[in-house]
Formats: C-alpha cells, structure tokens, sequence
C-alpha cells in the first residue's frame, strides 16, 4: 500500500528527472540531435574537444561569471540591510514588507520587457537620470551598449528578486532571542556592536542558504538575456544557460547542449559545495 | 521596563550602524520613514509607469516620458489597448491555456506529492529510505542542467491517443498540453515540505482510526488532509507562481501558436510589435492575477518564501 501512494510521484520523477539527468551525460558522448531519422551514435569526447576550443561558449562562461559575481554579494546585502529595515517594529511595517517584495511575484518575462522599453536611449530610465542630476548624467543606450548592458541586466535583476532574500533574511532575524539583544546592551553594545556580535553570528545558517540560491539563480541567467538582448551586442551578454538553449532548441544539437549543461551543473554543484564548506560549522 | 524591554527587541532592526545616540529620536524616526518610502517608490516605479502607460496612446506614453506625467493618469485615457491586444493576438487564448495549465498542474501536484509525503511519513515498507534519499537528492540539480536533453526525451515519449472510439499509439509529446504540465506534478520540495508537517501531526490519531477499521487511504483523506491546510497553502503557492510564470520550457516545446502559454505569448508578440501601449496592457493584465492574490494572502506568500529557507 505505501508502495502504491509513493508510486504516482516516483514514476514521474523517474521519468521527468533522473532519466533526462542520466541522458545528459549520456547525450554528450553521442551525436544526438533534437529532430533526426538517424540514431544517435557514440562519438567519445567530440563534443567535449568542441566546448574547448568554442570561443562562444567560453565567452559566455565569462559572461555568467561576471554576472554572479556582482549580483550575488549586492543582492545579498541589499537584501539584509531591506530586511533589518522591516524588522522594525514600527507603525505601518507591515506596508513595506508588502511593497518591496512585489517585484517578486511579478513574472521576470514582463519584467525584462518592461525594462527592456525604459532602458531604450530616449526611454524612461535616462529621461529619470537627467531629471533627478539636473542633467549632469546623460545616459546611453544602454542595451546596445557592449559595457553597459550587462551591468544594466544586473541591476534590474537585483531589483526583481531582492524581495525574495530579504523574506528569507528576515525569517532568519526573527529566530535571535530578543535577550541576546537585551544582554549585549546591559554589557554596553552600540548598535554596530550588536550588529557584529549578535546579528552576524545568529544568521549562519541563513547565510549559507541565500548565498547558495543567489548563486545558483545567477548561474541559471537566462529569461532576462532571452527577451532583452539575445546575447548581444556582439555576444557580451551571452550566458550559459542562453547558449545551451541556442545550441540544443536553436540549432537542434542536442548532445551538444547537453554537453554545455553538464558545464553547467558542475559549476552550479561545485558552487554550492564550496560554500557549504567555508559556512560549515566550526569546531 | 517593560518599554524598554520592547525598544530594546526592536533594536536590530535599525540597519545603519548609528554609533552615537541621537538626541531627536522623533527626527530620527522621520528619517527611517523617509529611507523606506523612497525605497518603496524604488521598488514600485517600474509598475506604476507599467499601469499607467497600458491607460494611454502610444504617442503619448512617449511624450509623457519627460515628466511625473508617466506615472499619472492624465491625458487621453482609456482602456483601448486591453480591448486592442485581443485583436492583434490570441490573447485571450494564452491566458486560457495559462490558467488551465496552472490549475491542473497545481491540483494534480498537490495530490500526488502528499500521497508520497503521507507514504514516507506513516506507513512501512520496503524501499522507503532509498526513495526518501533520491527524493531529497533531487534538490541540488536546477531544472536548467536537464532542461536539454528532456526536449529530446519528450520528444521520443509514448502517449495512447483517443479518437474515434479507438486507441491510437503515437509517440512525441512535443506541442501538448500535456508536455507542458506532466514534468512539472511531482516535486521533490513538495514532497519535502507535505513530508516534514506530516511528521509534526501526532499519530496517535491515525492509530485510533486503525483500531476503528480504517485503511490507509481514509486516513490520508479525512484524518491527515483536513490538518494540513497550512503545509497544503504553501505548496499551492510555490507550484502555482513557477506554473503561472514558467517561460524556459513552454519556449522550447510549443510551436504552436494556440497552445502558447502567457508568458511565451507575450514575449513573441513583444518581439513582433512596437505597439508599446498594448504591450503594456498585456504585461499589466498576465500580472494582476498574481498581484491581486498575492494582496489578498500575503501571509501565507511570506510564510511559504520564508518556509523555503527551512531546507538550508
């Protein structure tokens, strides 16, 4: 009987994820592609001797480096300094939290095209800029710029998903005793003191899970540069996960992309195993 | 004391590290109001201007660009690009198949996933602790590094057809219905959520419900479902935002035009048209949805986000 209520879930887990988990290493020592009257057939490393010498791939792994690397320590201290912020215990709180986590159920698709009309040269974006500089700051196009449009996809990205990591910082907040507070301060602790000392410390946990999703989400970049850019300007906004897309859907090179993927999920494991050791308790 | 007491609890909430004591705390209070209302003007900005560009024509939305007029409702308003999308596009027909797909995957999911939680949880049998270990083991992988090769593999599934009074057998799942629901039913993280509330609720009363001849699935049914409404909430919610939002997939295996999820929907007619106004309109309306639920059940949004930190 427990069989038998288990077994509707694990078959489809079977099938929609540990067989498509296993074709991907399988696939990337084949030929495969999306649509072909031909079988597959082994081919060895082919497709991993491609991967190294494909300029395209090894740009857009700079690329989605580049991207993590900015977003998630800004995005994780934005988020905990919003969430020290609604933590207060202050008339109309309440209002705040609500407000600032609305980006995030708004859909990243309607999101990036929003962004995508008010990042235009003549768009809202510089329009703001000017007004609010008295016209010192001029924009540029900023999506067809090859420096500026990464750094403006961060920047909306960060706006987006903020919300979701301050709800998870300030599930952490709440689980510090209110008497570690009282007694730090009975002891003489400013405010940064109680910060560095009570704060900090009572976070660990919380810690190591934002930056994990962070990360993870980072690497994962690919909804934004879809709608916005395509990987341009010339490619400076190509990822990872965009150029398995390209690769397996566009061109239908299926055991290629897998090939790309597998990239992907080493560097997505490797991440997270990493900073689970350096935030791993100590002693 | 008591008063003190309260301040004192509220005291890590003041984010900038302020060393010296402030001698007008009531200025002090006005300048944290004032950081947080700029920064929600920060984080509303964009959908204001999304909302009130949808009301007006597109000349105007460009000349109202200069001025605090984007954000207004001023000028010529009216709801001529809602009614608009639905001409240029089968909108109508996205939003329709969004909602079917969301619900049927929202639905199906919960079922499914507290069946194999409820299993895990109460019952013996042989095997459980390897399912339960591939179950949680299936939480570090994104659905981005199998994404690829899934597109191959639904591509080369079975699926019995129904047609005339007879079965036809046919293979490929490519442009359904059903590709863009089956993959996404069982849930590792549901599971996981179902299975650690399940363990919360005493088994006492299932015992006595054994004694009184009941089998497993009454249990399931009318002693354990009816107390899981909170774990129930917050997994409708998790399945329900990625249902509703979910662009990657429905991207790579739907060709045709009517089976086109909103999401996909709006960004090819996005790609095709500089019709901003209604693109905006069509933004703004795949958005309320979610909006106006979220409004409505914000505690249990907040408490199930907040629940997905527990798996850290």
């Amino acid at each position: 009987m427990g069989t038998l209520m288990v077994s509707p879930a694990m078959l489809l887990l079977i099938v929609f994820f540990f067989i498509p988990v296993g074709l991907c290493f399988a696939l990337a020592f084949t030929n495969a592609r999306l649509i072909s009257p031909e079988p597959a057939t082994l081919v060895g490393l082919e497709n991993f001797q491609r991967l190294f010498q494909d300029p395209l791939f090894w740009r857009s792994l700079r690329n989605t480096v580049y991207f993590a690397v900015v977003v998630v320590p800004l995005q994780a201290g934005f988020a905990l300094v919003l969430a020290l912020l609604v933590n207060a215990k202050i008339r109309g709180i309440n209002f705040f939290r609500t407000l600032y986590f609305v980006p995030v159920v708004t859909s990243i698709v309607v999101v990036s095209i929003l962004w995508k009309f008010m990042y235009q040269s003549d768009g809202l974006v510089n329009n703001m800029l000017q007004t609010l500089t008295f016209n010192v700051v001029q924009g540029t196009d900023w999506l067809s710029n090859p420096t500026a449009a990464m750094p403006a996809i961060m920047f909306m990205s960060i706006w987006q998903a903020v919300g979701f990591h301050m709800v998870i910082w300030l599930s952490g907040l709440q689980t510090i005793p209110g008497e570690l507070y009282e007694a730090a301060e009975l002891d003489g602790a400013d405010k940064w003191q109680q910060f560095r000392y009570v704060t900090w410390p009572g976070l660990k946990a919380t810690r190591t899970f934002i930056l994990v999703t962070i990360t993870i989400a980072a690497l994962s970049l690919f909804a934004q540069i879809n709608v916005m850019t395509q990987g341009g300007p010339l490619d400076a906004t190509s990822t990872v996960v965009f150029q398995a897309v390209r690769v397996g859907y566009g061109q239908q090179e299926t055991a290629y992309a897998s090939t790309i993927s597998l990239v992907f999920f080493v560097l997505v494991l490797t991440v997270s195993l990493v900073q689970r050791y350096l935030t791993r308790e100590r002693g | 004391m008591t008063v003190t007491t309260i301040d004192q609890a509220a005291a890590p909430t003041r984010a900038a590290p302020v060393t010296e004591q402030t001698r007008r705390p009531g200025l002090r209070r006005a300048g944290g109001y004032l950081v947080r209302i700029l920064l929600v003007l920060f984080f509303a900005f964009p959908l204001v201007f999304m909302f009130m560009s949808s009301l007006k024509p597109d000349d105007q939305i460009f000349a109202d660009l200069s001025s605090i007029k984007a954000f207004l409702p001023v000028g010529d308003i009216s709801l001529a690009n809602y009614t608009g999308v639905f001409d240029t596009v089968p909108a109508a027909r996205f939003l329709a198949n969004s909602i079917a797909i969301t619900t049927v995957t929202v639905l199906v999911g919960l079922v499914v996933n507290s069946m194999a939680a409820f299993a895990l949880s109460r019952m013996r049998w042989r095997g459980k602790t390897l399912v339960l270990a591939a179950i949680i083991a299936t939480l570090v992988v994104p659905f981005e590094t199998f994404a690829l090769p899934l597109v191959w593999w639904v591509n080369k599934l079975p699926w019995l057809l129904f047609q005339d009074g007879q079965f036809f057998y046919t293979t490929g799942w490519l442009d359904t219905y059903r590709v863009q629901i089956f993959p996404f039913l069982a849930n590792a993280f549901s599971i996981y959520l179902f299975y650690s509330y399940f363990q919360s609720i005493p088994t006492s009363l299932d015992e006595a419900a054994r004694v009184d001849g009941a089998g497993w699935f009454r249990i399931y049914r009318s002693i354990v479902m009816p107390l899981a409404g909170p774990a129930i909430a917050t997994v409708a919610i998790l399945t329900f935002l990625p249902a509703w939002n979910s662009y990657l997939w429905p991207l790579m295996v739907v060709q045709t035009e009517n089976l086109r999820p909103v999401m996909v929907g709006v960004s090819y007619f996005q790609q095709l048209n500089v019709l901003w106004g209604q693109i905006m309109a069509y933004s703004t309306l795949i958005t309320i949805p979610v909006l106006v639920m979220f409004l409505a059940l914000q505690r249990q949004f907040i408490r199930s986000i907040a629940s997905a930190g527990v798996k850290g």
